[in-house]
Formats: structure tokens, sequence, C-alpha cells
């Protein structure tokens, strides 16, 4: 969708601020809100620029650099890390050649931490964009990423 | 009406243990075998019992599956679909062939989650035929704003957010405020690492969040709410998309329900990975589209809240509660729980505890009850060693204190709190030095850096906490760790910085010896901390096998093979423990304290 189209489904009404980043970085195939995007958003809700990056960087959901295609994020909350969340994390880094919070080359993954997904049952988890996955062991996530290479 | 009807537990849990693929592979089998017309498949929200999901129950009859894989669909569907004949071998293995009695839901009272995992979520007309939106019709009806707010207020419902404030007094405070238009906001960003049962909820049961709100919205004199989600949680999300826009349809949200003068509509807002969103005034400021800081109180949001207008804001759990205390009266709710903490409360049960998942109990049950009884103690082998409850703004207990009634006052006198209700349970592989400082990295990561208590104190106790786990710490570094969690207590803005120091400070009070070990000793008795273990080589069990050897990345495990016993080398150790899990017979062992 094209960002102009993004920008009239929301009212110019600075509280939408969080909701139409949201959309703006979904858009960008690289999952990051480009200095451009940030002053879309700002001449849209009619808001200085600077309020614009003041929220921004206050989320950590919100990046201003570019990432990978799928943003794998794996839980390092207590309950995950009880459960071996560290040998999960140890893996990606392993299979795809990079540290927490850096891109793959190829553009494909970004791993990143995120805080407690609510899915302490079946800990440890890892959420791959909007997909939750559960009871992880360095097998079960050689699986996981396989199918996601696969898939592109 | 279909012959056999299957619930699938579709909650998250069960989502990332492969619950749809399985769905996939049910349909299909179901097909195959000319029964799609017989047997319907409902996506449920969640069951409970998380940690055996995927879960399947099929009525009418009850029978109970767990841990169910895609490659059983076929013969599940063929044995039992078809020809009637359930298959054990995927059987809960308990006692009765119904559910309910099963241990893990025999102590359970389930009120806010009756609906969760017993009806599709994403069906409207499924949560009215269940009584759903009546309660919403009997408050504008047949009840005045001054009568709702009296029955709530009459039931003894506290906020179940964490803090446990009288929910009728704030819904009270907010009538009467001046100013208007006033706002409804439901707070559904569940932050607490280990709780999920707002998730559940949502997910589950979405209508009877609105619900809730609808009426709150009606007592306060409110047209407009507002739920906050966070962005953790897409399935809670679209779930909701779907629910707001079906009570619309049906004219439950919107302008004159049920014909009244009363009109309501909910907005959803997501967040955007804050755990200081969670706290009402950094919420407020957040879906004002702002950084999510908190600022000081008063003014209370009743007074002034979103957009500075009068805002009640509840928690998901305080007003799924709602509809309940509506219908059945105050007084049956008020029969439940304890003196000062009434009705039921969803706790999540996570870490070393056989039965994980949610759990709904009367207030007022013992730790002890919930962990043993409800979730079946420690894992055989095993031994029990703490309880972490409450989450980072909640503290550790011990097990000579597993006989305190949890309830908002009893939790507090000994230095842990309800809060939202994640319940962790640690054994003795924890070391509780090192489960305080993990609590503590978060809060102060998370801190929003507003005041300096929270920014600068937080960080200080850490600093103290990575001396101790290493070796380096004192017996003074222990007093200064009190001073200063007293006074982040004291000093700091919000409730985030007023309650991170009590996972350091409860474990302080209550496991002192494993402090003094790490700092007299150098020895870390649980063996977790790296800096205060070594490994040693059994020579009686070493068969020389030249696995250890292989594996250590350093060469510390040395020996020559065929020729016990293999020994390592304290200077070059890191520590890693590779030669323990490479050693197939037991005979590298980690050992508490510091050698070489």
């Amino acid at each position: 969708m094209d960002k102009k189209a993004i920008l009239e489904k929301f009212p110019r009404s600075p509280d939408v601020l969080l909701a139409l980043l949201h959309e703006l970085q979904r858009a960008n195939p690289q999952n990051f809100l480009a200095p451009e995007d940030l002053a879309l958003a700002a001449e849209y809700l009619g808001l200085p620029l600077s309020r614009v990056r003041d929220a921004v960087t206050f989320y950590t959901m919100f990046s201003l650099r570019p990432r990978g295609k799928h943003v794998i994020r794996v839980c390092d909350s207590p309950n995950c890390h009880l459960f071996g969340a560290w040998s999960v994390v140890e893996e990606l880094k392993k299979l795809l050649g990079i540290e927490v919070g850096e891109t793959t080359p190829d553009g494909l993954f970004t791993l990143e931490l995120t805080s407690c997904l609510g899915a302490c049952g079946v800990a440890p988890v890892m959420m791959v964009d909007d997909e939750v996955f559960g009871n992880l062991t360095p097998e079960r996530v050689r699986e996981i990423l396989a199918r996601l290479k696969e898939e592109g | 009406m279909r012959r056999l009807q299957v619930l699938l537990c579709s909650g998250s849990a069960c989502q990332s243990a492969g619950a749809l693929e399985l769905k996939r592979a049910l349909v299909e089998a179901i097909a195959d075998l000319g029964l799609t017309e017989e047997i319907q498949i409902v996506e449920t929200g969640c069951m409970g019992p998380c940690e055996l999901g995927p879960i399947l129950l099929v009525y009418p009859e009850g029978t109970y599956y767990v841990r169910v894989k895609p490659e059983d669909a076929r013969e599940i569907a063929e044995e039992h679909f078809l020809k009637g004949r359930p298959v054990r071998r995927l059987l809960w293995t308990g006692p009765g062939p119904e559910p309910r009695v099963l241990p893990f839901f025999a102590r359970q009272k389930k009120v806010v989650l009756e609906n969760c995992g017993q009806i599709d979520p994403e069906k409207i007309e499924e949560y009215i035929a269940v009584g759903g939106y009546e309660a919403l019709a009997k408050v504008l009806t047949q009840m005045t704003p001054e009568e709702v707010i009296s029955e709530v207020s009459r039931s003894g419902l506290r906020g179940r957010g964490g803090a446990g404030f009288p929910t009728g007094k704030k819904w009270q405070a907010v009538r009467e405020a001046k100013g208007n238009p006033k706002y409804v906001i439901c707070n559904g960003d569940e932050g607490d690492p280990g709780a999920f049962m707002d998730r559940a909820i949502l997910e589950g049961d979405p209508h009877s969040v609105l619900e809730g709100m609808a009426i709150a919205a009606y007592a306060v004199g409110a047209e407009k709410g507002y739920i906050y989600v966070r962005a953790e949680y897409p399935l809670a999300v679209k779930r909701l998309e779907v629910a707001i826009a079906q009570a619309r349809k049906l004219g439950l949200l919107g302008t004159r329900i049920f014909d009244t003068d009363f009109s309501f509509d909910v907005e959803l807002r997501i967040g955007a990975g804050a755990f200081v969103c969670g706290e009402e005034t950094a919420l407020i400021a957040s879906i004002e589209g702002r950084r999510g800081e908190p600022r000081p109180r008063p003014p209370y949001p009743a007074t002034s809240g979103l957009f500075g207008k009068p805002t009640l804001i509840n928690n998901v759990e305080t007003f799924a509660n709602i509809r309940h205390i509506i219908l059945k009266g105050a007084d049956w709710f008020s029969g439940m729980g304890t003196a000062t903490s009434k009705g039921t409360k969803v706790f999540a049960l996570a870490g070393q505890v056989k039965n994980t998942g949610l759990v709904e109990v009367p207030i007022g049950i013992t730790l002890r009850e919930l962990i043993f009884e409800v979730g079946g103690g420690v894992p055989a082998g095993r031994k029990f060693k703490a309880v972490q409850i409450g989450g980072p703004s909640g503290g550790c207990l011990p097990e000579s204190l597993l006989d305190v009634p949890i309830d908002y006052e009893s939790l507090k006198q000994y230095g842990a709190i309800m809060g939202s209700g994640g319940v962790i349970v640690l054994d003795d592989s924890s070391c509780m030095v090192n489960v305080a400082k993990f609590f503590l990295e978060f809060t102060a990561d998370e801190s929003c850096g507003q005041c300096v208590p929270c920014r600068v104190g937080l960080r200080m106790m850490l600093g103290i906490l990575e001396r101790i786990v290493r070796g380096e710490g004192t017996e003074e570094d222990l007093t200064r760790l009190e001073e200063l969690g007293k006074l982040i207590q004291s000093a700091s803005l919000c409730g985030l910085g007023q309650t991170a120091p009590n996972p350091v400070l409860s474990t302080l009070r209550y496991f002192r010896d494993e402090y003094l070990a790490h700092i007299r000793d150098k020895a870390c008795p649980a063996g977790v901390c790296p800096d205060l273990i070594h490994y040693e080589i059994l020579p009686e069990a070493c068969r020389a096998c030249d696995l250890c050897r292989r594996a250590c990345p350093t060469g510390a495990a040395q020996g020559t093979p065929r020729n016990p016993p293999y020994r390592i080398v304290q200077e070059l150790c890191i520590r890693c423990g590779a030669c323990l899990e490479a050693c197939p017979f037991g005979a590298v062992v980690k050992v508490p304290g510091r050698k070489g």
C-alpha cells in the first residue's frame, strides 16, 4: 500500500501517532521507519518532527535502522530464561551468523530480544513477525528457520 | 446439532505448539472420512493447562486429548470420530472422564475464565448464547448508574491489575468528577513477565471485556472507551478487532444501545513495546500518542486523565468480572474470597511446576494449595525453593511462608504483592541472587528515565548485584542494597520504581544465606553463577571415554583414552559446562565455590 493511502486511513489527530507509525513501519519492506516516514507522519498530524522522533525513540518496537524481512524476537523474560532461552538465542546466532540486534547480510532476518510474550506455559518462546513459536529447542529452531528460509 | 463437537484450544500457547497445523490435519482427515457434516471443530480460547498443548476436548462425552500432533489427526478421526474408540495414548492420564474433576481443575473456580476454552471467541453468537450482553441489557433497562456503582462497590471487587484499589470507589470518583466528555480505558498492557491472564481473556472471551467496559461507561457517564493492548499480543489484537466489529454490527456498541439513550463505542490502541505503559498515567500518555512516561499523581486519572478529562481506567480481568457481578449479584461475589479481598483471581503458573498454565481460584487459597494441589508441585527429583509472585514488582517467598493465604494484604505484609497474578515456581536449581538480579535488570532496562531514584538507583543496585555474583561483593553491600532499595521505593515517581526493589529486598529477607555464600565463601550454592562454581571429574565414575576432552573448548579437560581418570585443569577452565553435558557417565560434576 502506498504511504498516502496509509495516512488517509487515519484521522488527522495527534493521538493516532503510534498506530500510524506501526503501519508505516510495516509497509516498509525493511521493517523500519525511514526519516521520510517520520516527516510524513509529522506533517500529516500537524506535529513538530521532534515530537514524532521523541515518541519513536521511546518504544522498543520502532526501529530507525533497516531490519530484515522477518524480525525474530526471542523472549528474554525470567520464565523463558529458566527454560533455556539462551540456548535458543545461541542457536539462532550460530545459524544466522549474526549477533542480537543485527540483520543477516541477505536482508532476510533480524534477531532481537523481547519482553514476555505471555506464552509462559510453553517456554522458551519466540515470535517471528506476528507468529509465536513455543517449546523451543535448538532442533525446533533449526526446523522453523529452514521453513522460513524456504518461504523466503 | 452435529454429532460431535471438537473444541480445539487456540490460545497463543497452543498455537505456538502447533494447534493450527493440527486443525488443518483434522479438517482434512474428517473430510477424507466423509464426516464433515457430522463433526464441528471449534477454535476456542485458552483452556488453561498450556504445557499440555495442543489440546482437544471432544463433546458430548468430554474426552480430553493432550499434546496432540498433526500426525495424530488421522488416528483420532478414524478411531474416535468414526468408530467411537478414543485414542488412549493421547488421553489425559488422570482419573475420571470429565476434565473438570482432574486435579488441575478440581480446586479451581472459573468465573472470569468461564467461557475461555468453551466458546469460539470470534463468534459473538456463541457469547450471547451463554448469556453474553445480558448484564448490559439489565443495567441499561433496569438499573440507574448509581445502582450499578453500588452493586460493584458492595461486591468488594478490587482492581486486578495489581494494586487492588476498590473498583466501586474508582467508578464513584469518575462519576462525581466534573468535566466532559469522560472516558473509559481498559488496560491490556500486560507487561509483567510470567503473567498472561489478560492475554487469555482477550483472546478467549473478548466480549466479556467489552461488556464490562460498556457497563462501566454507563455507570460513570462515558460514551467513549479505549482498549490498550500491547503489540506483543497480535492474536489478542485480532480477536478484539473481530469482537468490536461484531458488537457494532449487532448494535451492542454504538448509538442508542438496546434502544436506550446510552451510546458507547470502543477504540483499540496498540502499544509499541514499553513495560512502563502498564502504569496508568504512562498508558494514558501512550494513548495520546506521546512517550509513555508516567506523571506524578494527583491529579488522578479519575479527575484528569485522557486528554485532561475524567477517566476510568481498569484492568482486563477487572472488567471481565463485571457482568458476573451484575447478573449473579454482589452477595454471590463477596461470598468468595477473604474478609478484605473478594472473588476469584486468575494466576499464571509457570516455572518449575508440573502443571503450568492459567488457573482461577478463590482469593485466599494458600500458596501451598496453589502450587502443590493445583500446580502438582515441582517435578520429581527436584526440591521446592521459592515462589516468585507479582512479577518484577513482586517478591520471592520461601517454603516457610507457603501457608500464607493469597490476598492483597497478606502478600504485601511478607514483601511480595498479588500484582497481576504471575506465579513463577523456583526449585533448588535456581540461584536467588541471580533471580533477583534478573528482575532488576528488567526493571532497570524498562525504567523510563524521568526520575533519578529509579533511573540511577536501580543501576546502582544492579551494579552491586553484579559484583556479588562475580564473587567480589562485601557484607556492607547487603546493607547498601537495603538502603538503596528503601530509598527507591519511597522516592520514585511511579509504581515501577516504587516496587522494583521488591525482588531484591525479599530475597535479602528470606535468602540472605545465599547472598552470604556468594560473598563469604565465593560459592553459588545452586551452581548457577559461573564465576562461583567449578567443575570436577569423579575419578571412580570416569571411564576415560575422551568425550569431555573433545568437548572442552579450552583444553582444560585432560587425560588419555582408556586410562582413567581424566581431570580438569582449573586455570584453563572457563566453566562453560560443555564437559558436563558431554559426559555419559555422570562423572563430571558442578561444585559450588571457586577453585584455581
